[in-house]
């Protein structure tokens, strides 16, 4: 029989039980709707989890170090060259190693950590205090969410963006000190050429240039502008802006050349040949699965990688874990509801074994017969799918407005705790045809294998 | 008139049921030849095995023993899916209780076979319609059969019948549930289907005067076995 033919017969046969295959597609519904609920409900928190945890750019970072550092995290430890072999010289983490970083496939953002003290004046009074340099990617993260006033303007822009703690030492109304100015006070390095060394006026100057490896630490002020206040620190941890008072556009920071600890250790290392080298670069990728790859090209290039994918991947199974369990308890139902549908088929079958007969009689092949039960089956298993999801979405929608309402009365801001991607809907609706089908399987090869004389003699 | 070339050939048929410990031998070691164009009346009592035969012949069943040759093939040997396609493409059934599905209309029983044989539905709907007009029920092809009467009913069984154009007609006591009147009405239907199609008809009946007044040839049985067989005269036909 032809698709067409089948599918106008088995909607035939639905409709005219209607009472009985609509309470048995309701169960159906019922059973997908729990188990949507349940996903849903698992598939909300992680993403909202993943969300935040992706906000606090810890997961989609890598953190790279040159290995000439102290032992830190990442680190693989002094290097053990076999005997009578040279010894590797560890490469320095300088412009060139964050171009070839740049250039890594997946890697959106390679920015230094410039962290330096300073000076701020404000007011005519002066506040010694420490700034970091943020990139722009971090423009996205939930240390900036709660920001009074805004983010800043471009990558390049010269405003400041202050702590709240430190921007109340500087007025009781930390609110009120957008919009207005402050002056930085900081030590700037500067590599000088052989033509500046040249250009000092006495020997003395000249040979002590020389003798410093050609740098030099500058006194100057920068004036800035206040555009934002953040309540907290961004991003505590590795690799973040800990401990930040005030930042600024880390191209904005770059451009001050400020002098940091590493430069010291530059000059008694490097005995001065003026390439400044990074104490650490952190390395933004595209998305967390990328990260692994980035490490590995990384430590090849014989640096220093760490990530913290690992505690992601810890939570990642936890989340595997709760959606299992959860989708169990949602499935529970979805199997009493195939029970319902085993019932209702057989039921039919009983009703219907002198119509079976006749179909027999007429021409009807054992695979017509089951065809038909199996597509009375599929479509309740449809029927049920659809209403089902659009069930369990309506749940997911109530537990996500019940929470709201707590938060705020807790005045907490309001969070979706419940999600249904498109493919957890679609999982939803095949999963109900197929339990229904497995269910129709028994009473349809039993309706198929009935004799046709037996069947036509049946009253 | 009747060909002389066997269409159906039943050669020593037997047709055993089981009942718990006892073996019931409904048709027992039977041989029959049935030509084209024929309409044969099987005849008998009740458990005389007419309607096991018929039911054999019609594919609906497989022999203990024997073979049942139709069109050449031996319907002992088809398997299922054949034996369906038989009883789609060479047979059509009438039944005592009509067996028209309650919950299609006239037209839509009629149609069953043609979905079941994939036609396509423009030729389905024409040949809907000459069905019924054959039996004189095209203008209650929108009813259900609980809006019709028995005799309609059965003629509306027959429209479904003849709506694949079969070669072999089977009708199971076609006249067993209706009064004298329409059962004699339905008869008349038959013949005259016989005699402008060529058909060949094969009814099971126990009522020996209808059978001798439409039927060519009357086949009678008893406990299983065919005790005797003859023509009908050509003049004692109604």
């Amino acid at each position: 029989m032809k698709l067409r033919d089948l599918t106008e017969l088995a909607a035939r046969n639905l409709r005219e039980a209607i009472l009985r295959n609509s309470l048995t597609t309701l169960g159906v519904a019922v059973g997908v709707a729990s188990l949507v609920a349940m996903l849903s409900l698992g598939v909300g928190l992680q993403t909202l989890a993943s969300d935040r945890l992706t906000k606090s750019g810890l997961f989609d970072a890598v953190f790279v170090s040159s290995r000439r550092e102290f032992r830190g995290p990442g680190s693989e430890g002094p290097r053990k060259t076999p005997a009578g072999q040279p010894k590797e010289t560890p490469k320095p983490l300088d412009e060139d190693a964050r171009k070839n970083f740049a250039a890594l496939p997946n890697v959106v953002d390679v920015y230094p950590q410039i962290r330096f003290f300073t000076d701020v004046r404000f007011d005519n009074n002066t506040y010694p205090t420490n700034v970091l340099g943020v990139p722009e990617s971090s423009r996205s993260m939930s240390g900036f969410s709660g920001i009074i006033g805004h983010y800043f303007s471009s990558p390049t822009a010269e405003e400041a963006i202050l702590q709240q703690d430190f921007a109340k030492d500087l007025s009781p109304q930390p609110a009120s000190l957008v919009g207005k100015e402050i002056t930085l006070r900081y030590a700037e390095r500067r590599t000088l050429s052989s033509d500046e060394i040249a250009k000092e006026k006495d020997i003395d100057a000249q040979l002590d240039a020389m003798m410093s490896g050609g740098i030099s630490i500058v006194s100057r002020e920068k004036k800035l502008r206040i555009v934002g206040v953040i309540e907290s620190d961004p991003s505590a941890g590795i690799g973040g802006f800990g401990g930040g008072r005030v930042f600024l556009p880390i191209r904005v920071a770059e451009q001050l050349h400020p002098a940091q600890a590493n430069d010291v250790q530059d000059f008694v290392r490097g005995g001065g040949n003026g390439k400044p080298t990074y104490a650490a670069l952190t390395i933004r990728v595209q998305n967390p699965k990328n990260v692994l790859q980035v490490e590995d090209a990384i430590k090849k290039q014989g640096f220093n990688a760490f990530s913290l994918l690992d505690a992601a991947r810890s939570l990642r199974l936890v989340f595997t874990v709760f959606d299992l369990f959860l989708g169990r308890f949602g499935s529970l139902a979805l199997t009493v509801a195939s029970l319902g549908i085993i019932n209702t088929l057989v039921m039919a079958i009983l009703e219907r074994r002198r119509e079976i007969g006749v179909l027999k009689a007429l021409g009807a092949t054992d695979a017509d017969v089951k065809n038909l039960f199996f597509a009375e089956a599929g479509a309740m298993g449809l029927v049920g799918g659809l209403f089902g999801v659009t069930l369990g979405w309506l749940i997911g929608q109530a537990l996500t407005w019940g929470t709201t309402i707590y938060l705020r009365r807790q005045d907490l801001p309001s969070v979706r705790i419940s999600y249904v991607p498109w493919w957890l809907a679609a999982s939803a609706i095949l999963f109900a045809i197929i339990v229904s089908l497995v269910a129709g399987l028994y009473p349809a090869t039993g309706a198929a294998k009935l004799n046709p004389v037996e069947a036509l003699r049946y009253e | 008139m009747p060909s002389t070339q066997p269409l159906i050939h039943v050669d020593h048929v037997s047709r055993d049921y089981r009942l718990g410990e006892t073996v019931i031998r409904a048709v027992n070691d039977l041989s029959l030849e049935i030509s084209s164009g024929e309409f044969l009346a099987l005849l008998g009592s009740s458990g005389s095995g007419k309607s096991t035969l018929l039911n054999l012949m019609a594919g609906l069943d497989r022999p203990t023993s024997g073979a049942i040759h139709v069109q050449e093939k031996n319907l002992a040997a088809l398997d299922s899916p054949g034996l369906a396609r038989y009883r789609r493409e060479t047979v059509g059934m009438v039944f005592q209780s009509f067996n028209l599905l309650p919950r299609m209309t006239l037209e839509e029983n009629v149609e069953l076979p043609l979905r079941l044989a994939e036609i396509d539905r423009s030729e389905r709907s024409r040949r809907v319609a000459q069905a019924l007009d054959r039996v004189r029920l095209g203008a209650r092809s929108k009813h259900r059969p609980s809006e019709l009467s028995g005799g309609e009913q059965q003629r509306g069984a027959l429209a479904r019948a003849l709506v694949n154009q079969p070669a072999i007609l089977f009708a199971d006591e076609p006249t067993g549930n209706l009064d004298s009147t329409t059962g004699e009405q339905i008869l008349l239907l038959l013949r005259e289907i016989q005699d402008t199609l060529g058909m060949t008809i094969i009814m099971v009946t126990h009522e020996r005067p209808l059978a001798e007044r439409f039927a060519n040839r009357i086949a009678i049985l008893s406990d299983g076995k065919l005790v005797d067989h003859f023509a009908i005269q050509t003049g004692a036909r109604a």
